[in-house]
């Protein structure tokens, strides 16, 4: 069979570095074959993508080695816009990828640079529209429509232009759980239905897995070092060693003492078979892990009642809500897009104003109190770092609040600042510029720079999005250390290992209302909440089913006990 | 629009007036810029008077005072007829502003240019640049909140302006800094889809034109030719009714 994609001893270095990103890179993808190219951030996964849709050398130009056949043809032969005939790439972060206005006007742009003429360009559009799903909404605005409808568009705009290549670049980043879900099911039937090369960038292996795939790339730092099946990288070390997560079903199975090989089938949940023997350990381990101990009742930090809002004769967007956190808690406010998490949020800060119901901080009602007045207690961590960082350099980042303050002297300014830059890991980097910084770094600036303001309360908006297994270990054991000195924290996600791992209690936003408040292991079986809040189901619930364990929630309790222990 | 004959603005701003009423453009939508429209134009008169009391004078070529108010400054009638002349120029420009604002769709504009003449990465540009003012402005005012969070005053009157303007020119930095983010991802995204390749291309937006826009484009010269043969007619661009 002939190659798609074929690297021979590739190596390539940015012009703006030093030393080369990739190394020997040999790798063939056959036509027709679905992969995934997985591996932790700076791995070079990326870069690879870049090399394969022509972005390196048209927007990011440096030095390359040895070759690669695109289609059988040399990349020194191509550009972006011959690339862009074989292969379509969608991107990341689709907000930011819109180009039209209108989901037709979107999906059309790549026969619009062709200059297809307009009939010829309409049912082409309406073809590539009906394959994905997206019909009804050509004539929508493409912010408007939720996610998992913003990717089907995303993917539309790539298949009109009958591409024999598609690349997927993170299409799981700022999904959540069930669009995601849905996101892996369209690739593959689309990949099922053309029969084109389909390759994944993509570090959340288990939710990629959801369908299978034919092979699995695996890189670190710039090499590859593993090209196998998905069924074989589970039963080698080798995630562990690189730092992806591996799906938790495994995690499980490995704490039980389940040794996994290749005739389980561990691939997938659904094609797991255990043996009478590993379904006993499964449940033996069930029994030694300790109940946890469930959390002592809390004095009350913040008490939500009857909160209702909306914007300027706009619809509701937060009805009813009643929230209580206590003292020390660390929760997480978990929903799909648009369900009001993050308005909450703003309505508590201050930002936007009640419609209804009033808000307590320590007993007090906070009606009266300033945005500024707030802050002193509670702290606003936003998604975006880059929206957050004022300062060229870090010191003055962190200092940023107190100095506008005014009221401390310059040393205990100081003091302040440095004992924050130290809880944050950023203490060695004071005197760099921001700009010097990673992202996951970065983020941890902006922690900073709201810890030296002493609340007594955070609150996080998706604190590891975009982050790999590795860094978001990182950031949430970081956050867990400052739960641990007292300081509550609420995160507002859809990661639901996050909520899993690391909270004891979730409130659930669905639809403008609060529809569950509770221990996460018992939402994530309540199947209903699941649907409504767009959640999916944990594989060690369905592992319990398996193993014939009917208290699904105590399962995955204990099982999170385990890795608790385990970990730390 | 060099005409300032009275008759013809007169003319333009009933018409402007009529057309923002058929186009049904809600007040509320637009307030900031008639507000901003209005007091630009109060300003306006205000400092031509302060400077050039008797500019009419010299335009009309007579002096028909009505009264004194003090030192050098009179009420002139011409004076008034002027002041009158370039209200009415405001009243029949601000709508047309207003209603090409609000009711063109940015891309159908940018294909229409790009009918016109103008090259089409141009007229995306101009395009994108439309459609990415609402970004901005919410990412502005995220910025805003979560500075304000952290104890920058933005809207307090207890502050000198100097102040207010440097707290705003702090949010400018990651204003800027999202924006190339953006900016950066957009034309990856736009290259990647072949934007830029041909000397040509289509739109999905192309309007076939209609009998409507022939008529519009016919008044619109029947204007043009109206203020030039005006201009002919009263030897000037102004329409004198003080001989």
């Amino acid at each position: 069979m002939e190659n798609a994609v074929e690297f021979r001893n590739f190596g390539f270095k940015y012009k703006s570095q030093a030393e080369p990103t990739l190394f020997d890179i040999n790798l063939q993808i056959r036509k027709g074959e679905k992969v995934l190219i997985c591996g932790p951030s700076g791995c070079g996964k990326t870069t690879l993508a870049h090399c394969i849709n022509g972005l390196i050398p048209a927007s990011y130009p440096g030095d390359a080695t040895g070759e690669l056949f695109i289609d059988g043809q040399s990349f020194r032969d191509m550009d972006i816009f011959k690339l862009s005939k074989t292969v379509g790439t969608v991107l990341q972060d689709p907000d930011n990828q819109f180009i039209g206005l209108t989901v037709g006007e979107d999906i059309a742009f790549a026969l619009e640079n062709d200059a297809v003429a307009l009939d010829a360009m309409k049912k082409m559009v309406g073809s590539a529209a009906l394959q994905v799903g997206v019909m009804g909404h050509l004539g929508s605005a493409p912010y408007e429509l939720s996610g998992g409808l913003k990717q089907r568009v995303s993917l539309a705009g790539v298949i009109v232009d009958n591409v024999s290549i598609l690349l997927f670049d993170e299409p799981l980043a700022n999904l959540d759980p069930a669009a995601g879900k849905s996101a892996i099911e369209l690739i593959d039937d689309i990949h099922k239905a053309t029969g084109n090369t389909t390759i994944i960038i993509e570090h959340r292996l288990e939710d990629v897995l959801h369908r299978d795939v034919d092979r699995i790339i695996l890189m670190d730092s710039g090499r590859i070092i593993a090209d196998m099946t998905p069924c074989e990288l589970l039963c080698s070390d080798l995630l562990v060693k690189t730092g992806i997560r591996e799906p938790l079903y495994i995690t499980a199975l490995k704490y039980a003492g389940v040794v996994i090989r290749q005739d389980i089938n561990p691939q997938r949940i659904e094609t797991l078979s255990l043996p009478t023997e590993d379904l006993e350990k499964v449940r033996s381990w069930y029994r030694s892990v300790p109940q946890a101990k469930t959390p002592d009742n809390r004095e009350v930090i913040l008490q939500a009642e009857g909160v209702d809002f909306s914007y300027e004769d706009g619809p509701r967007i937060l009805k009813d809500i009643d929230i209580s956190i206590g003292k020390g808690e660390m929760l997480s406010i978990v929903g799909p897009n648009g369900a009001g998490k993050t308005t909450f949020s703003k309505v508590v800060c201050g930002f936007e104003k009640l419609c209804g119901g009033r808000i307590l901080l320590n007993g007090i009602d906070m009606a009266g109190m300033s945005i500024k007045e707030r802050a002193c207690h509670i702290g606003y961590v936003m998604q975006d770092p880059n929206q957050m960082i004022c300062k060229n350099m870090i010191r003055d980042e962190v200092a940023l609040g107190l100095t506008l303050e005014g009221k401390l002297s310059k040393e205990q300014i100081d003091k302040r600042v440095n004992s924050a830059l130290k809880v944050c890991g950023l203490y060695p980097f004071r005197n760099w510029p921001v700009s010097a910084l990673s992202y996951g770094q970065k983020k941890r600036v902006t922690i900073a720079s709201i810890l030296s303001m002493n609340p007594d309360l955070i609150i996080l908006d998706e604190p590891t999005s975009g982050q790999d297994y590795r860094h978001y270990t990182d950031i949430m054991e970081f956050l867990r250390n400052l739960n641990g000195k007292g300081i509550t924290i609420i995160l507002i996600t859809h990661d639901m290992h996050l909520m899993l791992e690391y909270c004891t209690r979730a409130v659930v936003l669905a639809d403008s209302h609060k529809i569950a408040d509770a221990p996460c292991e018992e939402i994530l079986t309540d199947s209903e909440v699941v649907v409504r809040a767009s959640l999916k189901e944990t594989s060690l619930s369905e592992l319990s089913v398996m193993c014939g364990i009917e208290d699904r929630t105590d399962f995955i309790r204990r099982f999170i006990a385990a890795d608790r222990e385990a970990r730390s | 629009m060099i005409t300032f004959d009275t008759r013809l603005l007169a003319a333009f701003a009933f018409i402007a007036i009529a057309v923002m009423i058929i186009a049904r453009i809600r007040i509320s939508d637009v307030r900031g810029l008639f507000w901003f429209s209005f007091v630009f134009m109060v300003m306006n008169n205000i400092l031509i008077y302060l400077f050039s009391p008797e500019h009419g004078v010299s335009i009309y070529g007579s002096r028909t005072e009505i009264c004194h108010l003090f030192w050098r400054y009179y009420i002139v009638s011409e004076q008034l007829f002027y002041h009158l002349n370039v209200i009415l120029k405001y009243m029949a420009t601000i709508p047309v502003v207003i209603i090409f604002v609000s009711t063109t769709d940015p891309s159908e504009f940018a294909s229409s240019l790009n009918r016109i003449g103008v090259s089409y990465r141009i007229a995306y540009s101009v395009s994108l640049a439309l459609r990415y003012i609402p970004d901005i402005q919410r990412a502005y005012h995220d910025i805003s909140i979560a500075q304000q969070a952290r104890g920058l005053e933005m809207a307090s009157r207890k502050q000198s302006i100097l102040k207010r303007l440097k707290n705003a020119t702090t949010m400018i930095f990651p204003l800027i800094i999202s924006s190339m983010q953006r900016i950066e991802v957009i034309a990856n995204a736009m290259e990647l889809r072949g934007f830029g390749k041909g000397k040509k291309r289509t739109w999905y937006t192309a309007r076939p034109f209609v009998a409507e826009d022939f008529i519009c484009m016919g008044l619109c010269i029947v204007f043009l030719v109206a203020s030039f043969l005006l201009n002919a007619v009263n030897g000037g661009r102004y329409f004198n009714p003080f001989v």
